[in-house]
């Protein structure tokens, strides 16, 4: 197998095999080299141009697509994020509104019934201070009136113990002098 | 196939080596081409180990592009993230350099950097056979560059791709001086751009070769081991950056095409 593949012996390969000089300067390989050189080029420029760069190319468009897409979409979510965030905080608003009108109502209300009930008992209050004013007033006149009776009957009394005629009116008339004096 | 010629030509190669009984370099044997189904012959059509090693980079390049993008996934996997990167790397590359009107050369622009890192990195591979370690091959590539450029600029621009080479911000008294350097570094391009990469990769892999003989000397054995490996690391970088290189510069050259005024 060696020998009959060692190649071809002449201007550039010795008997044993050895290159003469440089290979690359062989000018009867040349011919061989180009050609397939050429045929190489022609397979790779077609399989590149056919296949491989088309492919890398909508692979590289679909990736920068998609990306552009998630990112759109990110920002949308984002944008919907800051909504329901303002109208939750809205809302939050609105019902501490609400819930402070009401309060304030029901104490409104609160108040006002206290303002009624503490009226009506001034009123009450007012009216039983004036009952009782009267029956004082009546008490101290039926007091008076029996005192003058009393000391008409003590006087009285008193003159016909010491042997006198009782002159009611003149004693009347005394009594009501010194009680009023 | 060719890891077996190549392994019985290594084998021989140790062979002469005993005979000699001394050491003895063979640093550019790994260059030669030979046939894989036997026979002395080289033709045009001949299958050599130059076929193999292209296909096997087409079918690297299938792999990388083709195979890792089948599930076109949104998220991608390893594979798919390295077919991604190739591809923005040049397109932008291309872009930076060119602008929007260069975007549409991209598939051919493609073509030549996927060939050369793929041929590189598969020529890094021990036993194996770096076709763009050949004049041949890379003068033909940069013919391929020099030739669209020119022909290119003719159509786009007709007789104005001319002034490329009459550097109008220049002083009037000068101009036809550096119209000649302009016209002479036009035409040192292709010399320039292929044998930039060839060369690069050829010293290297002659140079691990080189360290290689030095290893089977028992007392530097250990240094030699070193050197290869550092030297393989220094080509990991090289394959890249010569493949960076030649397509940068052909962005660069397509920009002339494009926008030939100064």
């Amino acid at each position: 197998m060696a020998t009959e593949t060692t190649g071809a012996v002449g201007t550039c390969v010795d008997s044993h095999g050895s290159a003469i000089g440089m290979p690359q300067l062989c000018f009867d390989w040349f011919p061989n080299q180009i050609f397939w050189l050429v045929v190489t080029l022609v397979v790779v420029f077609l399989v590149l141009s056919r296949v491989a760069l088309p492919r890398i190319a909508a692979i590289l468009a679909e990736r920068k697509g998609t990306i552009t897409n998630d990112l759109a979409a990110a920002e949308d979510l984002k944008a919907k994020a800051v909504e329901a965030e303002e109208a939750y905080n809205k809302a939050l608003a609105d019902a501490r509104a609400e819930a402070q009108r009401i309060a304030s109502e029901a104490r409104a209300e609160i108040q006002a019934d206290l303002d009624d009930a503490i009226a009506k008992a001034d009123a009450e209050i007012a009216a039983k201070a004036a009952e009782s004013e009267k029956a004082i007033a009546e008490i101290r006149a039926g007091a008076l009136e029996s005192i003058k009776l009393v000391a008409k009957d003590t006087a009285t009394e008193l003159v016909t113990a010491l042997g006198g005629k009782a002159d009611a009116d003149a004693i009347a008339g005394a009594v009501d002098a010194r009680m009023k004096g | 196939m060719a890891s077996e010629t190549t392994a019985a030509h290594g084998a021989e190669g140790a062979e002469h080596a005993a005979e000699g009984g001394s050491l003895v370099f063979h640093p550019m044997d790994q260059f030669i081409v030979k046939p894989l189904f036997g026979g002395d012959t080289i033709a045009w059509y001949t299958p050599t180990n130059v076929t193999l090693w292209m296909a096997l980079a087409i079918l690297a390049i299938i792999g990388l592009l083709v195979l890792s993008t089948s599930k076109r996934a949104i998220v991608p996997t390893r594979m798919q993230s390295i077919a991604e990167l190739a591809y923005g790397f040049i397109y932008k590359m291309l872009e930076d350099i060119c602008g929007k009107e260069g975007v549409k050369y991209f598939p051919y622009v493609m073509t030549l950097f996927m060939f050369i890192v793929t041929a590189n990195f598969l020529g890094l591979l021990p036993m194996s056979f770096t076709t763009t370690s050949h004049f041949a091959v890379t003068v033909v590539l940069a013919l391929a560059v020099f030739l669209t450029v020119t022909v290119l600029g003719f159509v786009k621009n007709g007789a104005g791709f001319l002034s490329l080479f009459w550097v109008s911000s220049a002083p009037l008294a000068l101009r036809p001086i550096l119209a000649i350097i302009e016209l002479i570094s036009y035409f040192v391009r292709p010399v320039s751009h292929s044998i930039r990469l060839a060369g690069n990769v050829m010293a290297g892999h002659a140079v691990i070769k080189v360290f290689a003989g030095f290893a089977a000397v028992a007392a530097i054995s250990p240094v030699s081991v070193l050197a290869i490996t550092a030297m393989y690391g220094l080509e990991v970088l090289v394959a890249f950056i010569q493949a960076y290189v030649f397509t940068i510069l052909t962005c660069v050259y397509l920009k002339d095409a494009l926008h030939p005024h100064h």
